[in-house]
């Protein structure tokens, strides 16, 4: 059965994700972060930020509640159950601190074909409070047998 | 921060993922797909058990980065090709080499590997430092 690619270039609604100290600090120790930027209030407000620094992995955390629609999305056919994560882009913008309020919106960016395996591509595109792009992401992920 | 030039290897990361890991991935990151936290489940759909969540492998993989350059600021960009599967309570070590340096910037090659097979192949960072 080829690949629906009637959705490329669809754009999902935006996400908004309020950033937490302690989701920052909670997110920090699980990939086993000793930065103390990312841990410390009183060590990042010394180095000059408001509040904690969000790893740049951390954008895991608040661009994928607007990655999960475009995944499910019944227009686009993708069978969940046989997709495995083949690739990931992130690129960062300014720093995000506890407290910023980060918007993502994500897009189908390709959806293709090679060997019987379906790639199915999409971009997340973050931006602050202040309208600064903090992230751009580019999910690549891939269906066995389609 | 290290002393990157092209060419030189950046400091390499290792480290054991414990066997409850995962879980706290899982809660950390929002990512519950049983694969990763269920035993039964993940034999249930074909694999030999539980694995690492990929982007917790790439997030060794950012740390090998800002480390190397000194903070979080200095990692403007990474890109990854997710191979295999990690697992739990087994070393996975990150390696990266310096490929070129100009107007502070660099570029990083990096791969992830558990018991020599990699992961995480074709990463490529750019630092700015």
């Amino acid at each position: 059965m080829p690949v629906n690619k009637t959705a490329i270039g669809k754009t999902y609604e935006p996400v908004l994700y309020a950033v937490g100290r302690e989701k920052i600090r909670e997110y920090a120790r699980a990939v086993g972060e000793t930065n103390p930027l990312h841990l410390d209030v009183e060590a990042a407000r010394a180095a000059g930020y408001t509040d904690v620094v969000a790893p740049p992995m951390f954008a895991v955390v608040y661009s994928a509640p607007a990655v999960g629609p475009p995944i499910f999305d019944p227009e686009i056919e993708l069978n969940f159950a046989m997709m495995v994560h083949g690739g990931q882009e992130f690129l960062w913008g300014p720093l995000v601190v506890a407290e910023d309020e980060v918007t993502t919106v994500a897009s189908v960016k390709d959806i293709s074909e090679a060997d019987g395996r379906g790639y199915y591509v999409f971009e997340s595109i973050s931006t602050n409070q202040r309208g600064e792009q903090v992230c751009r992401g580019t999910w690549t992920n891939i269906v066995r047998g389609v | 921060m290290a002393d990157l030039q092209a060419g030189t290897k950046i400091p390499e990361v290792r480290v054991t993922p414990d066997k409850y890991l995962t879980v706290r991935y899982a809660g950390a990151s929002g990512d519950f797909n049983p694969i990763h936290t269920d035993e039964d489940f993940a034999k249930a759909v074909g694999l030999p058990g539980r694995i690492l969540h990929g982007l917790w492998t790439m997030a060794q993989v950012a740390r090998a980065q800002t480390e190397a350059a000194g903070g979080p600021g200095h990692l403007k960009r990474l890109s990854v090709q997710f191979r295999g599967m990690g697992v739990p309570e087994q070393e996975v070590l990150v390696t990266g080499t310096v490929r070129e340096l100009a107007d502070g910037r660099a570029v990083v090659d990096t791969v992830a590997e558990q018991a020599g097979k990699q992961i995480i192949r074709n990463a490529e960072a750019d630092l700015e430092l």
